[in-house]
This record gives structure tokens, sequence and C-alpha cells, in this order.
């Protein structure tokens, strides 16, 4: 009956046989949309686009379009041209991009519409009224995307005008290097050839001019984070390559007035050419991460329903809301604040809060949080606090105390500059004293080689050690679906020795799902009533099923169960309470969980127990790590029998239940002081302050925001495995930024007494440096290479399916 | 030796030249989107034409 028939015409998903549009569609949503396609006449869509398994399938919504008050961030010039910065959900290749912009730009009143594709927004300009905007981007709704409204200025600005800084300065630095290099090549030509001291001089001018404004402006990133190191007493890799590029163009400056033979301007500016190149890769790497898990939380944000004392109902951001305003929220909606239940009565679910599994009953004067769903009923709430006030503030402040430990890391480049600076500058400094007093030599001479130690050793390739192994192992993890947010995060996590998970969202699914074998027809009756209901445990009921037609005549009393006249009297499913089964009716109780009973006239009632099932590799995974020697805990707010049998399933012998976010924290923290560097996996927003006080953090993408936001890491998908590949790639990373300190090292341990000595010329520079920066840099290519000695538990790179179709 | 006066400058210039047309086209926001960038080329334009004609040319290829 549910065998699969073909796939969709329009999103490619399964048809069933149970589908409203069937054989073509899987629903009406689809049917539409292809519709709308073929009177537009733009099926052409159809053939050259090509699916990404790894975006949401194209399904359009039934009731999505309502959700955003559009007109709120739109912005509107003085020509009366409006425009609105959008994502967009559901792109999944150019043909996406395409059908967008035209479908768009097919109303007169668009004037611009554009989509980018690497970060998944559109840009859209408009006339005429500003409340239009809903009509204009209906038609892209009904295809199956989802826009969201977002702000440009609230998101990583930042970010984008850093990396377009070292970006402009990359350009001028690669002009500058490229001419100069010109002019040094045929200087070092001349000393073979018998190059004309003029002419020589000449060319030392005329590379003067170009590298000393090239270098002022596009070493400015390098000053400044030297310049804030040492004014916080600190030394990073930027002192040494700021004094070094100085140093060397200070002295080639100096060797060209007194028209001596060599000048080391290529050196200089070839050294921030390689570093920019570096840094701007590594900026590009985590503004990708970055944007992605921006995306993924614009995505879960929704716009709260006000309704006003008049009876009028708003769509308001859940930041704007005042106390005293009251707030619908709908079945199956999630609730945007804090606040008390005035009217209805409905389940709530709240394990994204408490861990607990199971929804809570709510009923007037029953307090919610932001964060919650409601699941059965509508609810109207009159909103208590906001801002300071909120729990999510209050866990925000938890979140603030844990992360004082963490900023106190320091990367690893760091760690060896600190180390490397002092030794550096005291060799030079031994070196302009030896041949000054000892060697004999006059002072400017022994400064000079005092000079060339410094050029020689300035850590060209130990700047690009860490950021090019680092663009690669990022870049490496967004392809699997990870998104390493934090610069330190994969330094910090090939630290760890024990790694924490939460339970409900992280090892479980935080779906429940129907345990055992229950009679065949109780659960087709069952289950036709449970479609009639958003609560998790009947959507269990129908998951379980199958299709089932749903039964008609139902009628739902939340948090009790759901009722329906049948034939002999009413059959109810429901509570033990609501089927009328004694609190100690005899039930065969090696299974315990959530359940639900079924109650028809004169027969016994039937239980059905629902289980949190865990995510399919959990088992797999916990394994693989446990054999590598990491210490597992399991700390969650659920109930003890529910933790212990988790626990004992996966082998867990360390768990807590009933954890408070302050607890799980504090127990993170108390292993931190006794010197454990542990993981913390968790989706909560109890999880929050853990995930902050850990050494490091993932959560998964479909955690609550501020967990997301506290994680270092983010990872998409079902799969725990994601754990496992985030912690080889890292060891992998850690090992190859480790080599390549070792390469540079060894680089430094040939040519330093060659420097010491005064036997560096420029071009003997110009080839040491570029030479080790191109062997690092190809040592880190390494981690491109297969990953094939992982245990399989890992997430395989999706399939990348960027290519248009065959049009 | 004098042509040497005379290409360096040229050489120069149009170092400069590519140096001002890529920070001309970073600011006008053409690396913005690299990828859409590069599949955009793919697009037939005779598909993107303004509303009106555009009806009566599809029916014939879809």
């Amino acid at each position: 009956m549910n065998v699969a028939l073909q796939p969709c015409r329009h999103c490619g998903e399964p048809v069933t046989a149970m589908s409203p549009a069937a054989p073509d569609f899987c629903c009406a949503g689809c049917a539409g949309a292809f519709e709308l396609l073929g009177e537009m006449g733009l099926t052409s869509y159809y053939n050259r686009r090509a699916f990404d398994p790894k975006v949401r399938a194209l399904r359009p919504d039934e009731d999505e379009i309502a959700s955003f008050d559009f007109t709120e961030l739109a912005s509107t010039d003085t020509d009366g041209h409006h425009h609105l910065n959008l994502m967009v959900d559901g792109i999944h290749c150019a043909a996406c991009v395409w059908l967008i912009e035209t479908l768009l730009q097919r109303n007169s009143a668009v004037l611009q519409a554009r989509v980018n594709m690497t970060t998944r927004r559109l840009r859209l300009s408009w006339q005429g009224d500003i409340s239009d905007i809903e009509d204009i981007i209906r038609p892209v709704m009904q295809m199956g995307y989802r826009l969201i409204p977002f702000d440009p200025a609230a998101l990583e600005q930042a970010t984008t005008s850093r990396n377009k800084e070292l970006l402009r300065c990359l350009a001028v630095a690669g002009f500058a290097a490229g001419n100069v290099m010109l002019l040094s090549v045929s200087v070092w030509a001349g000393y073979f050839q018998g190059m004309g001291g003029a002419t020589r001089d000449l060319f030392h001018w005329i590379s003067a001019l170009i590298a000393l404004p090239a270098a002022a402006y596009a070493g400015l990133p390098f000053y400044r984070s030297a310049l804030g190191a040492i004014r916080n007493r600190r030394v990073n890799m930027d002192v040494p390559i700021s004094l070094g590029v100085i140093l060397a163009l200070g002295m080639s400056l100096a060797q060209t007035i007194r028209g001596e033979p060599h000048a080391y301007f290529d050196s200089a500016i070839t050294l921030l050419f390689f570093l920019l190149i570096g840094r701007y890769l590594d900026g590009r790497a985590r503004g990708q991460a970055r944007s992605a898990a921006e995306h993924l939380l614009s995505l879960n944000a929704r716009s709260i329903t006000v309704i006003e004392p008049d009876g009028t109902r708003r769509l308001i951001a859940p930041q704007k809301a005042t106390p005293g305003m009251i707030v619908l929220a709908a079945a199956g909606e999630r609730i945007g604040i804090d606040g008390k239940v005035i009217d209805g009565q409905s389940d709530v679910d709240t394990s994204i809060i408490t861990g607990e599994s199971i929804p809570v009953l709510t009923r007037p004067g029953t307090t919610v949080f932001a964060g919650t769903t409601n699941i059965s009923a509508p609810l109207r709430i009159e909103v208590t606090a906001t801002g300071g006030n909120t729990l999510l503030s209050e866990i925000v402040r938890l979140m603030e105390n844990a992360e004082q430990g963490r900023a106190k890391y320091v990367a690893i480049a760091d760690r060896v500059a600190k180390a490397y600076a002092p030794v550096v500058h005291t060799l030079s400094l031994a070196t302009f004293i030896g041949w000054w007093l000892i060697g004999g030599i006059g002072w400017q001479d022994a400064l000079m080689n005092a000079i060339a130690v410094l050029i020689i050793t300035c850590p060209c390739a130990l700047a690009l050690a860490v950021p090019v192994v680092q663009v690669i192992a990022t870049g490496r993890l967004l392809r699997a679906g990870i998104l390493v947010k934090s610069a330190t995060a994969l330094e910090r996590l090939t630290k760890i020795t024990g790694i924490i998970f939460d339970k409900t969202g992280t090892l479980t699914t935080g779906k429940p799902e129907l345990v055992g074998q229950p009679q065949q027809d109780k659960l087709m009756l069952a289950a036709g009533m449970a479609a009639n209901s958003n609560h998790p445990l009947s959507r269990a009921l129908v998951r379980a099923a199958g299709n089932v037609p749903p039964q008609t005549n139902v009628t739902e009393q939340a948090g009790l169960g759901l009722m329906m006249q049948g034939p002999a009297g009413p059959i109810r499913l429901g509570s033990r309470a609501f089927c009328d089964v004694a609190e100690n009716a005899d039930v065969p109780s090696d299974i315990t969980g959530p359940e639900l009973w079924l109650s028809e006239p004169g027969i016994a009632p039937t239980r059905f127990v629902f289980r949190d099932t865990m995510r399919s590799d959990a088992p797999e995974v916990i394994d693989t790590l446990r054999t590598r020697g990491f210490e597992m805990t399991l700390l969650s707010g659920d109930r003890e029998s529910t933790v212990r049998q988790l626990a004992e399933t996966l082998g867990i012998t360390n768990w807590m239940a009933r954890m408070s976010p302050t607890e799980k924290a504090n127990h993170i923290q108390a292993r931190a002081d006794r010197g454990n560097h542990d993981l913390m996996v968790g989706d909560g927003i109890n999880d929050a302050p853990a995930l902050a006080a850990a050494h490091a953090s993932m959560s998964p993408a479909t955690a609550a925001e501020i967990s997301q936001n506290a994680a270092d890491i983010v990872f998409q998908g079902d799969r725990l495995g994601a754990v496992i590949e985030a912690i080889d790639v890292a060891r992998k990373a850690d090992r190859l930024v480790r080599q390549n300190f070792a390469l540079s090292f060894a680089y430094n341990v040939i040519t330093i007494p060659l420097a010491v000595s005064g036997f560096v010329t420029p071009l003997f520079a110009a080839i040491a440096m570029s030479s080790s920066s191109l062997i690092v840099i190809a040592n880190a290519l390494r981690l491109h290479a297969k990953s094939g000695k992982s245990d399989g538990v890992g997430i395989k790179p999706a399939t990348t399916l960027s290519q248009q179709a065959g049009i | 030796m004098s042509n040497l006066l005379l290409l360096i400058p040229i050489a120069l210039f149009l170092g400069l030249l590519g140096l001002g047309a890529f920070l001309w086209s970073l600011r006008s926001g053409q690396f913005d989107d690299m990828e859409g960038a590069a599949n955009r080329i793919l697009f037939d334009d005779d598909d993107v034409t303004p509303p009106g004609n555009s009806k009566k040319f599809h029916q014939g290829d879809s």
C-alpha cells in the first residue's frame, strides 16, 4: 500500500498511493507548483535542475506564508523604491537561482531580484506599495522555497568587511610583489652579467617606490594585530612578521641610499603576499561556515502573533513583545516568549529546556517558556517577562560565566610565536654584538648581518603552517555538513579526553517511537484516530502503522486524548485516566516509557508504549569512541528511569539524570578543574551553559538557537557520526600543523647559520622563503586526500551536484 | 638602456590598471557570489526575457 510509485514530478520525494495528487505528485502543493510553472512557461526548470540531497525537498508548505511580517525589515529609499533582504531555503542548484529570479522578474513591480548562490540570500527591490511584497514573493513560496527576511546590518557584517579588506590588501601586495620581483630578477641576473651600478640603483629605487607604499597598506592587518598583542603584553605570530617586514624594508632603503648591491624589497613584499593568501582563505572558510550556521538559525526564527485588545492579529518579532501582551501560539508552533497561559489547554513539548521527552499538559495558569513547542491546541499566552527577565537571558548569564575559561585558550600558532620570537630576537642581537665586538667589522655591516638573520627567520612558513591546514580542514568538514564556527575549535578538539552527551535530541532523535508489536487491527484503529492529532505520540502511532486513512469525527481533548463515536459506544485513545484504566491495572512492566491506551466499549484496553529512539548510528559511534579511550558521560534533565535505560543500552556507565542547566555546567567545570578536557555534545537550551563551559562543544543543527551559538561546531543531519568525523579531521589537522612547524624549523636550522655568518643574499632569501612556504602548503594539501582509514562511521562527504543537468 | 625608461613605466602603468580594475570590481560587489557567477553564464538568456513575449516563446521547447 505504501510502496513508492515514482518520485514526485515537482519535489522529487516519493509519491505513495495515499497521496491526494497521485500518481504524479506527492501533495496538492506540488501539483499546484507544477501547474503554475506550466502556465508561466517555465517548465524547462525541471530539465535543468539537479537535486542536492543535503537540501530540503522543494515541497511547498501549506501554512507558512503568514509566518513573517515582511514589511518590517524592508527599507524605502528616496525614489520610493523598496528593498528587502531575504534568506532562501531550498536552493538545490543554479536552476533554482534562475527560477526564483525569473519568477520575481515576471512581476512588473519588481525592479531587481538577485540571488546570491554562495550565501543563499536574495536581494529584492520593488516599486509601488510596500505591502505588495507578499504578492510578489507568493509564487516563489508556492514553488516550495522558504523566504525569511533578515537584517543585513545585524548579520556578520564584521566578518565580511574584514575579508574584503584582506582581499584588497592581497590585491595590492600581489601587484607590488609581481612588479618588484620583475625588477629583482633583473638585478639578480645583473650580478652575473655585469649590470652597471647606476642601473641597479635605479631598479632599487623603483622597487622602493613600489614596495614601501604597498607594504604600508597591505601590511596593515598584521601591524594592527601585532600592536594589539604588544599592548596586551602578549606576543603573537604577527609581531615577528611585522618586525621582519619593517626591518627588511628599512635596511633595504638604507642600502639603496648608500648604493649598496643588496636590497630585500622583493622578500618583504612577497612575504606579505603569501601570508595574505593564507589569511584571506582562512577568513573565507570560516565566513562560509558561519554564514551557513546563521542560515540554519534564521530558518528557525519565527515571528509571534499578538492579539490586540480589539481582537486584530499582528505579527511582531519576539524581542518586541512587552509584558501584558496577549500572544497566540497555534498548535504545532514554537512559543516565542515567556508567559502564562490564560486560555486553552494543550500539551507543550519542553524537551528543549528540560530534556524531558514527554510533553507537559498546560492549562490556564501554567507558565510556558520561549523555545518550547505547543503541540495539540491553540493557546493564548500573556507575556510576563521580556528582556533580562526571561529564562533565556538567565541561561545567557550562566553561559557568560562559564565561557571565561575558554577565552583564556591560546592558539598553537601564538604559543609557538611566544617561544619563537624571543629566541630569534636574541639570536639577531647576538649576531650584531658578535660581528661588531668580536668579528671586528663596522657597526653598519654588523647591523646588516643581524637584520639578515631577522629576515631569514621571519616566520613566513610558520605563519602559513596553521591557516592553510585550517582552511582545508574547515572546508572538508563543511562539505560533510559540519560547520566549524570557532577559530580554535579544531585545536581544542584534539585535546579532549572525555565526551559528555546530552540525551534528548542528541543521543536520541527527540521523537518517540512505538515499542513492541501491538495487534495489527488495534494499531490500525488507533493510528486512524491518531492521524487527527499533532501530539508526538499520535504521530509515532501513525508512523508505525504506515499509511492509514484518518478516521473521521474524532475530537481531541488536549492533554487527555482523542475520542470517536464507534458503533458500540465511544472509543478513546489517550492517557490511562482518560481511558478509565485503573492505576494498578496489570501491565507487562518490563517496558517503561510514555504510553497511550486504546479503550473500546466492552473490550480490554490496549496499551501502546513508546520510547525516545536513539539516533540510528548512536551505538556504533559510542562503541567506536569507547574503544578509542574516551571517557563517556551522559547528562540529562530527563527522569532517572529513561536515562538509565538509554545509558545501559549504550553501555555508558557514567550517567546523571534530572540535571538542571546550572548543575550541568558545574559538573563540567568541576571536571575541568580536575584537569579533564571534555567535549560537550548537546542541543537543548538547558545545555547552553554546559556547552560554553566545556573545552570544546558540538550541537546538532536542530538545537536551540542559543545552543548553536554557544557551540564551536554545528553538525547537520541525523547521524551522530559527525562527532567522530570532526575529531578525526581535527587530529589529522593537528598532525599536519605540527609537521608544518617541524618543516619550517628544519628550514631555519639550515638557513640561520648562513645568515649569522653573513652569507645571505637577497636571491638566497627569496628562494628560501618561497620554497619553504610552498612545501608547507603542499603538506597541508595532504589533508584533502582520502580519509579512507576512518572507521566508516563518519559522515560520508555528500555528493556535490553543482553541475547543470544536461539541457 | 634608454628603452628601460620607457618600458618600466609602461609595465607599471599596466599593472596599476589591472589593480585598479580589480579594486573597482571588488567594490562593485562582483566577488560577492563566486559560485553564482560560475553558474550564471550557463543560463539561457532567452529564458529571462521580460514578461509579455516569454509565454509564446516557451510553448515550443517545454
